[in-house]
């Protein structure tokens, strides 16, 4: 660390705000699709098993550039409860980012559906799940609560970094969402 | 807001004790106005500030709530059997599409033989309207799954319309059956639904599953090599000749009269449908399904569907499958038909509810005498 706030790399940037889109698209479309009988349904569906499985793709990169780059210090005067709040509500989003995906993937394989990413090519991925309707119930279950719990959390990280940004005005907000040129 | 802007020592400024206390009542508005915000569209998407939606969840209650006791079971066609066999292809389809299991060959199928009612203890023989699902496998995994009806035509075009007509279908606890007087206004207010109502008026009735053709009813782009898209419906057209029998007496029959059928016929011998592809000309309707194409369209046999063995649902092969007729090969898309996105939001629906109601749905041995 040098004497400035540090900020996350450029490309911790770029990934972390592309997810951001990808996520909260996801998110609106997997509400949406549950919620509608119209003709828009088959279009929801077809973005989101493919748009999942590339956040699954771009979140296992992600932690291996987190874990290479790491991140900028928390403030050393932010109380201990909430640089607590802060690491614990990250360690959540980066567990609901993998599970997410996986939790989808197989649901659908324990359903007996097959998993197509693009039909007219037949791009499909293999079974992770055995065919069990006790499983596909509980795993469809848990799709509908995390996301509630994803949507959430979301959130929280939102609200959070819009206090450091406005209120609190210590860097923390800019380490993410400065795009001014330089480190 | 106004005083803030940007910090004009940067972020690398240590002082940020001294900012703290200070904020505008601007900055916490603003904050619960974005989270508020994007809390309220999430809601109004996923339909909870439009108590009024035709959601999936609407459409498969008024389903379940027809009578008849409907938990751990399919919605709709809530009344069949499994069955397994093949589909030979002989090659002549794949002229129209790329699908894998219309290039001549033989691929596995796992299929269920139902009547369009919610009980499932209702007495089969008495259903008017009988469905063939089908999930055919091709050797890399891709399925074609589809539903077909007896009926010439569907009874409606759109989901609102169908939803219309479930409620119309509710029981009377009083006589056990709809009220005349709903059906009647659902039909007047209906006027697509006459072909569908003549149909179930006049058509002969039979006392078994294997004498029915099954048609797909929707329409479906077909997609060949070359990219080009031809608009068809299907059938799976009975080669057993039709055992008519009047309406009033099947309802004599035994509740699982058509299941019986099924497994007699089965035991000696397999049974075939002939599945015709029917080749729409310009002008003939996409997206209505209440509407049939004029008998002299192209049709095309694109191969025989062997039915070999029928197995009981409650542990057959054919249970834990959603027969979504919007899961297609390559070379297969569903048309502009609005009913087909509904049927496969209703179906996820329905398979997500009886899935997690396994319990209310046991497991039986189909055949008594195998059990240990």
């Amino acid at each position: 660390m040098n004497g400035a706030v540090e900020r996350f790399t450029p490309l911790q940037r770029v990934v972390h705000w592309l997810m951001a889109a990808m996520v909260l698209t996801m998110l609106f479309i997997g509400i949406g699709q549950v919620s509608t009988l119209q003709p828009k349904f088959l279009t929801l569906i077809a973005i989101h098993k493919p748009l999942g499985i590339a956040i699954l793709a771009l979140v296992v990169f992600r932690i291996g550039l987190r874990l290479r780059r790491g991140a900028p210090p928390l403030p050393a005067d932010l109380h201990w409860t909430q640089a607590a709040a802060a690491k614990g509500s990250h360690v959540l989003l980066y567990v609901l980012l993998v599970a997410m995906p996986l939790v989808g993937w197989s649901m659908l394989s324990a359903g007996g559906y097959p998993i197509v990413l693009y039909q007219p090519w037949a791009i499909q991925l293999p079974q992770i799940m055995p065919h069990n309707d006790t499983l596909h119930a509980v795993l469809r279950s848990a799709h509908t609560y995390l996301a509630y719990l994803f949507f959430a959390t979301i959130l929280l990280h939102a609200a959070a970094a819009l206090f450091h940004g406005l209120m609190r005005r210590d860097g923390v907000f800019e380490s993410m969402a400065s795009w001014r040129a330089g480190r | 807001m106004s005083e803030h802007g940007r910090n004009p020592s940067g972020p690398g400024d240590k002082g940020a004790a001294s900012r703290v206390g200070a904020p505008s009542l601007g900055a916490p508005v603003l904050i619960a106005l974005v989270i508020g915000g994007l809390a309220l569209a999430f809601a109004y998407t996923g339909g909870w500030l439009s108590p009024g939606r035709l959601t999936p969840g609407r459409m498969v209650a008024a389903l379940s709530d027809r009578g008849g006791n409907p938990l751990g079971h399919r919605r709709n066609h809530s009344k069949g059997i499994c069955f397994t066999g093949q589909f030979e292809a002989n090659g002549a389809g794949a002229d129209l599409s790329t699908a894998p299991m219309l290039a001549a060959g033989r691929y596995p199928v796992i299929g269920r033989f139902a009547i369009a009612v919610g009980n499932p203890d209702a007495p089969d023989a008495a259903g008017r309207v009988r469905s063939m699902a089908v999930r055919i496998v091709a050797p890399d995994g891709e399925e074609w799954r589809s539903g077909m009806n007896d009926s010439p035509v569907f009874v409606v075009a759109t989901a609102p319309a169908f939803y219309e007509l479930t409620l119309a279908q509710d029981i009377d606890p009083a006589t056990g059956k709809p009220n005349p007087p709903a059906m009647a206004q659902f039909l007047s207010a209906h006027p697509e639904s006459a072909p569908f109502a003549e149909w179930a008026k006049t058509a002969a009735w039979t006392d078994s599953y294997a004498d029915q053709t099954y048609n797909s009813l929707n329409a479906f782009r077909f997609v060949d090599a070359q990219g080009v898209s031809h608009l068809v419906r299907w059938s799976m057209r009975s080669t057993t000749a039709p055992h008519d029998v009047p309406a009033e007496k099947l309802s004599h029959l035994g509740p699982d009269f058509l299941e019986s059928d099924l497994k007699q016929k089965l035991a000696q011998g397999p049974l075939e449908w002939r599945l015709v592809v029917t080749l729409a000309a310009p002008g003939d309707p996409s997206n209505d399904a209440t509407k049939a194409w004029p008998p002299d369209r192209k049709q095309i046999d694109v191969g025989t569907l062997t039915v070999q063995r029928a197995e009981d649902e409650a542990d057959g092969p054919c249970r834990d499958y959603n027969y979504d007729p919007t899961i297609l090969p390559a070379g297969i898309e569903p048309s502009d038909d609005p009913l087909q996105a509904a049927r496969s939001a209703a179906y996820a629906k329905s398979f997500d509810l009886r899935t997690a109601e396994a319990a209310d749905y046991p497991r039986t041995p189909p055949h008594p005498g195998d059990a240990p």
